[in-house]
């Protein structure tokens, strides 16, 4: 195996688990700000159970997401050095503001957030809440704006070094930030975050009621889920068709290869499913004929460039985006499928007690994730050959100096340790889901302390036999108070 | 050396600056960790992690900027440094990875297994990163073999030379008396007279390393004190380095541990200003054909980056300034654990 491939592999592994993370950040993040939002507007101590809960829950992603994101930050010097020559003083700018702006906003806030209930007012919490939230957008904003230069880069020229080598410097800062590409891949990337967020609290909160547990907790959970599940579906369909109009104008093999599109000038199908043959140039599948001419263009007879004049060495590899596009796609027509049907039964008022579709929910859980990671395979592969769309090759990029079998050994690493993380947190996780939110707390008149006054709390009983679990040890007990509101 | 600074200076000097505050704030942190199998029972240990828990994270992103601002300024020092150390950032980044979930979950759940298990990862990884950053530091300042296409052409092993491996010791030894310092001020009863016991015995190995460092960088890194013979008013801050260092035993012995906890602040500081007097204007040494060395001016982005950025630290730093002071008064003074807390 040579050392392309491997540092390759080693970026889509690293690359690939990290981006479990940062979407459930963001998507989770934008509900605690509801959440908080609900309980500073009604008062109902419910929505800060809720928000207490599911902050606990965040803490833990954002952790993962946090010590996997450096490795990201890291790996551009270690295994992509020529890369990182060529682009660095385009793509390193996005990475430091990335730092400045975001970084130090959402791990500022996510202290307060965790650890302020008893030490900050209300309103404070919810402004820290909101502020963690805009962290996490803002540092979606900085890694896509770098990403979308490289898919379409503009405000740039290259230029010839002292050392001899070829590089590419800003020429306009703002043309770099605002490529052609960032608004669509930004919108695109922030709806998918929000349907990850909003379909995990969907599955948790159908578990907590097919198990009739914690309902009042769980039906509130679920309706605030469900309102930013549909929107940000639907929100798909539009930021969705806006990028691959934008993918058919800057960037035509890679439409070409989402669709197995060969033909050098003819009007392009849009195939529901199908497989492609790369020698033959042909698609085997069920196609609504014309129809990508039609989206594309709207004239389902203008002529889509095709694959065929494109030289063999400058093609992505078709097959894998076309599988990974319309993977993508068929998730994300699913996703909308179950949103709209949640939003039916929630006007029928069913919604709390139709079983099968509360079962539904649960595996759906997985549905964004994968139609995230199919999404970035699609945008990753289509670009190839290419590390920076016509401007720098992928095997170019890498690191003279760092040997395949020193790649190897940091992939197995890499392998056994994100394993490891995997089986952590999904323990941490799903125990925590298991253990339920806390248990009401006493209406003993109003309780908020002023900054800095922490309440007095019992201390654990000292000695490591006795640790004292941080979450309820009952989880049977069923905690709700009186239904607060039921159906709409 | 002239006052007048040009952009490569001004970026050498920020980009200081965010890892001069890495070391200061990740620094205590880190030193907690590596003191961390040292306190006893569970409650203690609960006591270490929360207090650094509302600010560790926060203290990470001054490495993770300080990172992405080498990158942005100087590119082709990023490339090389991290290329070049292959293993070394790979098991550095390993441990920052343990770190990052030990503290996170370790009171999760409560089975002791569970508990000493990522006590012992937090507590590893922790002296392991300061380790990794002290050898970098040491091999940088003593240079390291580079190609002319300034690629770096040594190997693993050369980087545990015996001097980076001091400068690595030193480090360990830096942060845990900082991260001792820190633990007495947020503590209280038998950890926090534990954490001075810590404190008592720190400071003379610290100060025993820091003489080390000094002569024997004198003989074998000469190049760190060629500035003092050129510009004599220099030699003010090996010497308020030294008058900070040992103010550290001094307040620690007065019981005044606030005020050693600044000196320690002040020694890294000073610490990480010689390093960059004496580096500047190189960014990597080469050793042994000191022209492929690396320098402000052949590793730098254009101008128009350089200036562009200058802008984005310009809007961003005091807005980073505001959260760090906001978040380190909401969170001062002694830990309590809460149903909140790590």
């Amino acid at each position: 195996m040579d050392s392309i491939f491997l540092a390759r592999l080693q970026f889509a592994l690293t690359v690939s688990f990290h981006y479990i993370f940062p979407p459930l950040s963001m998507g989770l993040g934008l509900l605690l700000v509801f959440m908080e939002g609900l309980w500073l507007k009604t008062g109902d101590p419910l929505y800060r159970r809720m928000a207490r809960f599911w902050v606990k829950i965040f803490a833990a992603v954002f952790a993962v997401g946090v010590a996997t994101g450096i490795v990201m930050e890291f790996q551009f010097g270690t295994n992509w050095a020529t890369y990182s020559r060529f682009v660095g003083d385009v793509f390193g700018s996005a990475l430091a503001a990335e730092g400045i702006f975001a970084f130090f906003l959402e791990s500022g806030f996510l202290a307060v957030v965790l650890f302020g209930w008893d030490r900050v007012s209300k309103g404070w919490h919810f402004f820290a809440t909101v502020m963690l939230c805009l962290g996490a957008h803002l540092s979606a904003l900085w890694i896509i704006v770098a990403n979308s230069w490289q898919q379409t880069p503009q405000g740039h020229h290259v230029v010839m070094t002292a050392g001899g080598t070829l590089r590419a410097e800003i020429t306009d800062f703002w043309q770099v930030v605002w490529n052609p590409s960032t608004f669509d891949r930004l919108s695109h990337t922030l709806m998918g975050a929000w349907q990850t967020g909003a379909f995990m609290v969907l599955a948790v909160s159908a578990y907590y009621l097919l198990r009739r547990r914690h309902e009042a907790f769980a039906r509130a959970s679920m309706k605030i889920a469900l309102v930013v599940a549909a929107v940000a579906s639907l929100g798909q369909l539009a930021t969705g068709h806006s990028s691959a109009h934008g993918v058919a104008r800057n960037q035509p093999v890679k439409l070409a290869a989402m669709e197995g599109h060969y033909a050098a000038s003819a009007p392009g199908d849009l195939y529901l499913f199908g497989w492609v043959d790369e020698k033959k140039g042909t698609v085997t599948g069920v196609k609504i004929p014309k129809l990508l001419s039609a989206m594309v263009h709207f004239d389902p007879q203008k002529p889509i460039p095709g694959l065929s004049p494109v030289a063999p060495e400058d093609r992505p590899p078709v097959q894998w985006v076309f599988q990974a596009y319309h993977g993508m796609v068929a998730i994300g027509m699913g996703l909308i499928g179950v949103s709209l049907l949640g939003l039916l039964l929630w006007w029928r008022r069913r919604l709390f007690s139709t079983r099968w579709f509360l079962f539904l929910l649960l595996p759906t859980v997985l549905g964004p994730q994968l139609a995230n990671q199919l999404g970035w395979f699609t945008a990753e592969w289509g670009r190839q050959p290419w590390v920076v769309q016509g401007l720098l090759r992928t095997e170019q990029g890498i690191s003279k100096t760092v040997t395949a079998p020193e790649i190897l050994g940091t992939i197995v690493i890499f392998v056994l340790v994100y394993l490891l993380l995997t089986l952590v947190f999904l323990h941490v996780v799903i125990e925590k889901i298991r253990s339920g939110p806390e248990e009401p707390e006493p209406v003993t008149g109003p309780r908020e302390p002023g900054p800095g006054a922490a309440p007095e709390e019992p201390r654990p009983a000292h000695g490591a036999k006795n640790p004292t679990p941080d979450s309820n040890p009952d989880p049977e007990s069923d905690s709700d108070p009186a239904p607060a509101g039921g159906e709409p | 050396m002239s006052l007048s600074m040009d952009l490569q200076t001004l970026w050498f000097f920020l980009v200081g600056i965010l890892l001069t505050g890495y070391a200061v704030l990740d620094g205590f942190d880190l030193g907690v960790g590596s003191l961390h199998l040292f306190s006893k029972g569970d409650e203690e240990r609960r006591i270490m992690l929360n207090s650094i828990g509302p600010v560790w994270d926060g203290n990470e992103v001054w490495l993770v900027t300080g990172g992405g601002a080498l990158f942005a300024a100087f590119p082709e020092a990023y490339a090389t440094v991290f290329s070049g150390f292959y293993l070394a950032f790979m098991l550095f980044v390993f441990a920052l990875i343990f770190r990052a979930v030990a503290i996170e979950f370790r009171s999760k759940r409560p089975m002791l297994w569970w508990r000493r298990a990522w006590d012992a990862a937090f507590s590893v990884s922790s002296l392991l990163a300061g380790l990794l950053l002290g050898v970098a530091l040491g091999n940088v300042a003593l240079g390291v073999p580079l190609s002319a296409d300034r690629e770096f052409a040594g190997s693993f092993v050369g980087l545990l030379n015996p001097f980076a491996l001091l400068v690595g010791v030193t480090t360990v030894v830096l942060f845990a008396m900082h991260g001792s310092l820190w633990v007495v001020m947020k503590t209280e009863g038998d950890l926090e007279k534990r954490a001075q016991g810590w404190a008592r015995r720190l400071v003379w190995v610290f100060l025993a390393c820091y003489l080390a460092i000094a002569v024997t960088s004198f003989f074998l890194v000469p190049a760190l004190w060629e500035p003092y013979g050129r510009q004599p008013l220099l030699w003010a801050l090996p010497l308020l380095t030294l008058l900070a260092a040992s103010n550290v035993p001094r307040e620690v012995y007065r019981g005044r541990y606030p005020r050693a906890f600044l000196s320690s602040c002040a020694t890294i500081i000073g610490l990480l200003g010689l390093f960059g007097v004496g580096m500047y204007p190189r960014m990597v040494g080469s050793a042994p054909n000191p022209e492929h060395s690396l320098t402000i001016y052949n590793a730098s982005s254009s101008p128009k980056t350089l200036t562009v950025m200058l802008i984005i630290a310009a809007i961003g730093m005091p807005l980073v300034l505001t959260y760090t002071i906001t978040i380190y008064r909401i969170f001062r003074g002694k830990v309590r654990l809460t149903k909140d807390s790590y």
